[in-house]
């Protein structure tokens, strides 16, 4: 009679979520406990019962948070606060869509199995929730207003027509899809559609997605060619949306991307990538991007001179600052070359294990920069040859120049017409945004001046470049030849290798230097000398970097290499005699921890007359020997007068 | 047992139609004879005397059931001799003692087998009712299982169906009454003594009968079909304990009586005895629609006199004001500075608080904390502010501005303005409160100890130098709770900040430092809402527990619990003059309290959902209150009565606001919209005479369109709170909702 009774409920109730005697004995079952008939049939029905009651309770806790759907978590509340062991796994803001299975008459949740993997590396990575907050507005004035609902809320696909949706969907899917072939139709595609127009902001903020994928190096160079094709395609006019392309292509270059952390990543090609996509926005878009042009010179100069930042970093801002002109080399990266150089060696001397990656990364900044600087010198004297033979000669002279250019430069730095256009334009934005920022003030180095300079870092493995450049030896003034000579004397002996670099070369160059007298330089040294010692026993609880980072600052102890702008004016002194233009490598030191290398230094001023082309300064901060292999030199570890060694 | 069941089906289908018949005749009869009759005999005493001899011969009956049962037929023998009881009630008892005891039998069982299968109840099934009920065993003994056969249930209550639906149309609506309350205590009891199936086919013969405001109870009574169910059910659990209270004429009355005592309806007599208070009154029947819109509560009407004490709904006298405050003030308007304008002006100021409402209560009657020297600054502000005040009426509306929450992914529950509408106080399901500065003036907190040590305290701007500038931010989160937060409430000073939570807590932030400074533990379930005193100091809460509590700011006990509403206290309100507070229930009712001694001075009933909002009206006469099912209740606090109905809304009302002068009343619902009312009309046509006013009788006109001046609809964002500021702006609150 029971039976028949529970059945006859089973039927009258259907109003009301029903659990089966069955399901009891299968739960019952499933834990291994055998039912009968009877104790099931009342079991389901105090299942039932407590179910419904649960859910009546739990509505309450619905009410009261003023919401007309009914959570799984005010569910739990409910059993909560009857004692009642809680649900768990079921908090999901979206609705659990039933299944049915064809074979028997079964409906489920589906309830699929979560790759983790998966989800940790997916693409969509959802964004941060944004902040709370409380907006207000007016929305009736006098109590006037239309009683119509104020309009729907505007969402941004649906005002695109259906074709250009359908457009847009193929287009990112195959980009971001896995077919290399698809994805180059679609890009070219991209290139050359002249009815995206409209489609233009949409592509834009999928490239900004570039943050949340920066674990994936190949989403992201799929994105960057997006860039690429967008900024190509002669249809569109990128107007504002120019800015959030650069701002995601500057993500690419300068940010430490989550894939850089795998060495096995090449994301240094990346880098270059965007590097060179950045030159080529800025040669096609000039006229858009003009104001941004300041703005990125600075954000890089700010990576290069923050220390914190990665290698890969510091690589993206050399290789952008490349890509953006030799100008932009000349006025950031060249000025600040003497104070990176000392972090750069720091690193670069470390031979313990640990470091390995650290340094061959530091190879890699190494060899951009050598790269730009090479670069930067083979135009200025370009551009210096050009002034000579024709003050108005400049733009078929520029032309060859590019030309010229881009025979010889690596594969890595391709920007078309570094010097038809940027030399007014990119000079003129330099100048106009160097006037309000707290830039140094600049003043052109010249090109001996600088090549000294330069040689003294990079030695051979720059000269060897540069001498095989035929505009070269006519371009320097008269007395940057010295220097030159000097130098290429004993790169003959050593030629092109870069870990080949011998002292020789040093002493060969140290040689020249005592020609004149250490008086001004030790104005400066002494001081910082007595002050290092302190900076260096603490520095040395830090890591090996900042340790010879705060060694290599031995100038000016206890502060760090970002203000090494305080400090080189210091040493720009105006120099009272008037001669020839010469060098003058006064100090030369070794310096060294106790667990660390000795490191070499040597301090070159070139006092030059004010009214001369040479600047007042030029300053050499340099750490010459890479790869060296040595110990600490003990007995200089208390000398107060290391500093001034004649090599 | 299916031949026991059976045999007396068939004798009910006899039985049944007998009553049809004489029914019909008695009823006639009874209409004609009834006012003549009984109208002189002494009314109290007459039901009374009736109830007690019923009453103990239902005992007796009881005990003899008990006896039976523990098979002492001696005792039985000697008890039915002493007591006289008659032949028929020994038959049924002899059914009903062979059926019950078999129903006990199974009922047994299962309890047993259901002990032994469940383990989430760790405590034996069997003890626990044992345990439970043996507080009321005379309940238990005399109500529930002082059952008829319970295969007559239902020829019992057709059989009064058919008497009431024969009755005169004057009569009919009034009698109707008993249906809901009778349906369901027959159905408890079948169900109590575990007629399961009998059960269930009463209540799907008759629920449909039901009127349709009953839906939601019915729907959980459907839900109930074992004893042990019903020992869990807090809701039935006081259905059965407290009486319904029905309000019927006295004609009436007598009408019913006299059916009941002719056709010996036992039964029904015992139930209507037991668990049904009837309110008789003298005069006409009500009509239906009178009825209606009195009814509709979980416990039945009120009865009229818990409604006829005195209450105090006026305002307190406005503290007077020192003049050299007066000055600053008078100078900031003018430069002037006329001293005859001064005392003008003053005087038009206190012109209102210094004559004493005669419905005011004492000064003193609650202490009320002294006015500090910024309270009195604020005061003046307030002053000044309501002298630019917009008039608003019919013609000339308010603006309304609108405080979205974006962004509100933890789920906004409450909202709350300060009186000046400086601050914005937001509670979310995530347990946190958000402060909001709405002015630009940015919150800041007070600085470090160490920090307050280094200042000068003698310098004048002291105030200004204890605040960290470093922390001044548009918002502050406030993070404590450890569930969602369902209330929240500024101090009328903006010090402070209450907040109550599912966590069982209110705690209570200082808007200062902006740290909890004090949990007030006692409610040990969700509390639902929470509010400060007009005058600070004093706060309400209520909650799942079914009370409500009256906490000072500086006791961790509360100074009253408001016990009475029979399901959760889901809103709380402070009477403007702070004298009283009104609670709003799941229970449907509205009740009012006196903060003095915890007395319950008014139960309003008339909804038909929960209660979700409350409004006190600026001059403390009325109240407005909103409900899950869209309708605004306007009640006279004076007379206990409901003067009007608010229908439009399509979803629950969370918020209700008067604006400052009372004209105009603002609900918020949960249907994306803003209405204004016409209080003003509203509070005016109704004109309650005398013979309303003691009768408790009232014709609601049906005006609700011709009172909504205004319909706002906001962008899918439900309206969670509304705030007129000191010039009859309005403000609205609510989280936009993009689903």
């Amino acid at each position: 009679l029971d039976i028949t009774n529970a059945k006859m409920t089973e039927r009258e109730e259907r109003r009301f979520a029903e659990v089966p005697r069955e399901s009891i004995k299968l739960m019952a079952e499933s834990t291994g406990v055998e039912l009968s008939e009877e104790v099931a049939t009342l079991l389901a029905e105090d299942v039932c019962y407590r179910l419904r009651e649960a859910t009546q309770n739990s509505s309450q806790f619905m009410r009261h948070a003023k919401r007309r759907k009914l959570s799984v978590e005010d569910f739990n509340r409910a059993l909560r606060w009857s004692n009642t062991e809680t649900v768990c796994g079921y908090g999901a803001q979206d609705a659990l869509p039933f299944r049915p299975l064809k074979e028997g008459e079964l409906f489920f949740v589906e309830d699929r199995e979560i790759n983790l993997v998966e989800l940790a590396l997916a693409t969509n990575i959802p964004k941060g929730c944004a902040e709370t907050m409380v907006r207000v507005h007016v929305s009736y004035l006098d109590g006037k207003g239309n009683l119509e609902p104020q309009g729907t809320v505007p969402t941004a696909v649906q005002s695109l027509s259906e074709d250009l949706l359908k457009y847009y969907q193929q287009i990112t899917r195959a980009i971001l899809g896995e077919d290399p072939h698809l994805m180059k139709v679609a890009l070219l595609d991209l290139q050359s559609n002249s009815k995206i127009a409209a489609l233009l902001p949409y592509f834009v903020y999928v490239i900004s997605g570039v943050k949340s994928v920066s674990h994936d190096l190949d989403q992201l160079n799929r994105l960057l060619h997006m860039v690429k094709s967008l900024v190509q395609n002669p249809y569109l006019y990128l107007g504002s949306y120019v800015r959030s392309l650069v701002s995601s292509v500057m993500y690419c270059i300068l940010e430490p991307l989550a894939a850089s952390i795998n060495p096995l990543n090449d994301h240094w090609t990346l880098r270059d990538y965007a590097a060179l996509l950045l030159s080529h926005i800025f040669w096609t878009h000039g006229d858009l991007v003009s104001g941004l042009y300041h703005q990125i010179l600075l954000s890089l100069q700010k990576v290069l001179s923050d220390p914190v930042r990665p290698l890969c970093s510091h690589y993206g801002a050399v290789v952008g600052l490349h890509a953006l002109g030799w100008k932009a080399v000349e006025r950031v990266l060249y000025p600040h070359l003497p104070a990176y150089w000392a972090n750069l060696q720091a690193v670069l001397d470390d031979y313990s294990v640990s470091n390995a990656q650290v340094k061959a990364d530091g190879h890699k900044v190494y060899g951009a920069i050598l790269v730009a600087v090479e670069r930067l010198l083979k135009m200025k004297a370009l551009s210096l040859t050009l002034a000579a033979e024709g003050g108005c000669a400049g733009l078929p002279g520029t032309a060859t120049g590019a030309v010229g250019f881009r025979e010889n430069s690596l594969g890595l730095s391709p920007p078309p017409e570094p010097l038809s256009e940027p030399p007014l334009g990119i000079a003129s934005h330099l100048q106009a945004g160097g006037a309000g920022c707290p830039w140094e003030e600049w003043t052109p180095v010249s090109l001996p001046a600088m090549y000294c300079e330069l040689y003294s870092f990079f030695g051979d493995s720059l000269a060897v470049r540069f001498s095989t450049d035929p505009p070269l030896g006519g371009a320097p003034p008269s007395g940057s030849r010295q220097p030159l000579e000097g130098r290429k004397e004993p790169a003959s002996g050593a030629p092109n290798l870069e870990n080949t670099r011998k002292m020789p070369q040093l002493t060969a160059s140290m040689n020249i230097s005592p020609r004149q007298d250490g008086s001004p330089c030790m104005e400066p040294q002494p001081p910082s000398l007595a002050a290092t010692v302190p900076g260096r026993s603490l520095a040395r609880s830090s890591s090996s970097s900042s340790v010879s980072r705060s060694r290599s600052s031995s100038s000016r102890p206890g502060r760090s290499t970002s203000q090494s702008r305080d400090i080189f004016p210091k040493a720009r002194f105006p120099l009272p005699q008037v001669g020839p233009p010469a060098f003058s490598f006064i100090i030369g030191g070794r310096q060294m921890g106790r667990r660390c290398q000795g490191r070499r230094f040597q301090t070159s001023f070139t006092p030059t007359p004010p009214l001369t082309t040479l600047p007042p300064r030029a300053y050499a901060h340099k750490l010459p020997v890479i790869g060296r292999v040595s110990k600490p030199v003990r007995r200089w570890t208390c000398s107060h007068y290391s500093l001034h060694l004649p090599l | 047992m299916a031949a026991v069941q059976d045999g007396p089906k068939e004798l009910d289908a006899e039985k049944e139609t007998k009553p049809e018949i004489l029914s019909d005749g008695t009823s006639n009869l009874l209409g004609n004879t009834a006012s003549g009759t009984l109208s002189s005999s002494p009314l109290t005493a007459a039901p009374a005397g009736g109830a007690t001899k019923m009453e103990d011969q239902q005992t007796l009956i009881a005990v003899l059931q008990f006896l039976k049962r523990n098979k002492l037929s001696e005792s039985v023998e000697i008890l039915r001799r002493e007591a006289g009881l008659g032949e028929h009630q020994e038959d049924s008892q002899a059914t009903d003692g062979s059926g019950g005891g078999k129903g006990d039998g199974d009922g047994g069982d299962a309890n047993s087998l259901l002990s032994r299968v469940s383990i989430t109840s760790a405590a034996a099934p069997q003890s626990m009712p044992v345990k439970k009920d043996q507080p009321d065993v005379s309940v238990v003994l005399s109500a529930y299982s002082q059952q008829g056969d319970p295969s007559l249930y239902q020829v019992y209550y057709s059989g009064l169906k058919n008497f009431i639906e024969s009755v005169l149309d004057c009569h009919r609506a009034e009698l109707s009454q008993l249906f809901y309350p009778l349906f369901v205590h027959m159905y408890l009891e079948l169900v109590y003594n575990n007629h399961e199936t009998k059960a269930k086919a009463f209540f799907d013969k008759f629920s449909g009968d039901q009127e349709c405001y009953y839906q939601d109870d019915l729907r959980i009574l459907c839900s109930l079909t074992k004893k042990e169910h019903l020992k869990g059910n807090e809701v039935l659990l006081d259905f059965r304990t407290s009486r319904f209270v029905l309000r019927i004429s006295r004609d009436s009355y007598q009408l019913l009586k006299r059916h009941l005592q002719e056709r010996h309806n036992n039964q029904i007599w015992n139930i209507i005895q037991e668990h049904l208070y009837i309110d008789i009154f003298d005069g006409m029947p009500r009509s239906k629609s009178q009825i209606d819109s009195m009814s509709g509560s979980l416990a039945g009407e009120a009865r009229r006199e818990v409604n006829k004490a005195k209450v105090f709904y006026g305002l307190l006298k406005e503290p007077e004001i020192e003049v050299p405050l007066d000055d600053e003030d008078d100078e900031a308007e003018n430069e002037e500075g006329k001293p005859k304008k001064k005392k003008t002006k003053k005087d038009s100021l206190g012109s209102k608080s210094k004559k004493q409402d005669p419905n005011a209560p004492q000064q003193n009657r609650i202490p009320l904390p002294e006015l500090k020297d910024s309270d009195k600054l604020d005061k003046i502000m307030y002053m000044k502010e309501s002298t630019k005040r917009i008039r608003l009426g019919p013609e000339n509306l308010p603006s309304i501005c609108f405080y979205t929450f974006l962004n509100a992914f933890q789920g906004l529950t409450a909202v709350d303005f300060t009186d000046d509408s400086s601050l914005l106080a937001g509670g979310f399901a995530d347990s946190t409160v958000r402060v909001w500065s709405v002015t630009p003036k940015k919150l800041r907190k007070v600085k470090s100890t160490a920090e307050l040590n280094v200042i000068d305290k003698e310098s004048d701007d002291v105030l200004e130098r204890i605040m960290d500038e470093k922390t001044a931010s548009e918002s502050k989160i406030l993070h404590g709770h450890s569930g969602p937060v369902y209330g929240v409430s500024f101090s009328p000073d903006r010090n402070y900040l209450l907040s109550s939570s599912e966590d069982g807590t209110v705690r209570l932030w200082s808007l200062q430092t902006f740290t909890c400074l004090v949990g007030y533990k006692g409610h040990n379930y969700p509390v639902w809402d929470t509010q400060f005193s007009p005058f600070g100091y004093y706060f309400v809460s209520g909650g799942h527990d079914r009370v409500a509590r009256l906490w000072a700011m500086d006791h961790y006990q509360p100074l009253r619990i408001f016990a009475g509403h029979l399901a959760d206290v889901t809103c709380t309100r402070f009477h403007p003059n702070s004298n009283y507070v009104a609670t709003g229930s799941t229970d449907r009712t509205v009740r009012l309290w006196d903060v003095l001694n915890g007395n319950c001075v008014r139960i309003l009933t008339g909804h038909k959902g929960p209660i979700h909002s409350l409004a006190f009206s600026p001059n403390g006469k009325f109240l407005a209150s909103g409900s899950t099912d869209g309708r605004v209740l306007l009640w006279d606090i004076g007379h206990g009565l409901m003067i009007g109905e608010l229908k439009g809304h399509t979803d629950t009302i969370y918020a209700l606001k008067f604006s400052r002068d009372g004209e105009i009343l603002a609900s918020g619902s949960m249907d994306n919209t803003v209405r204004l009312w016409d209080s003003m009309k509203a509070f005016d046509e109704v004109e309650t005479d005398d013979f309303t006013a003691t009768t408790g009788h009232i014709h609601l006109p049906d005006n609700s369109q011709e009172l909504l001046l205004g319909m706002y609809h906001s962008k899918s964002t439900p309206v969670t709170h509304l705030h007129f500021t000191r010039r009859n702006l309005l403000l609205a609150a609510g989280t936009y909702n993009s689903q």
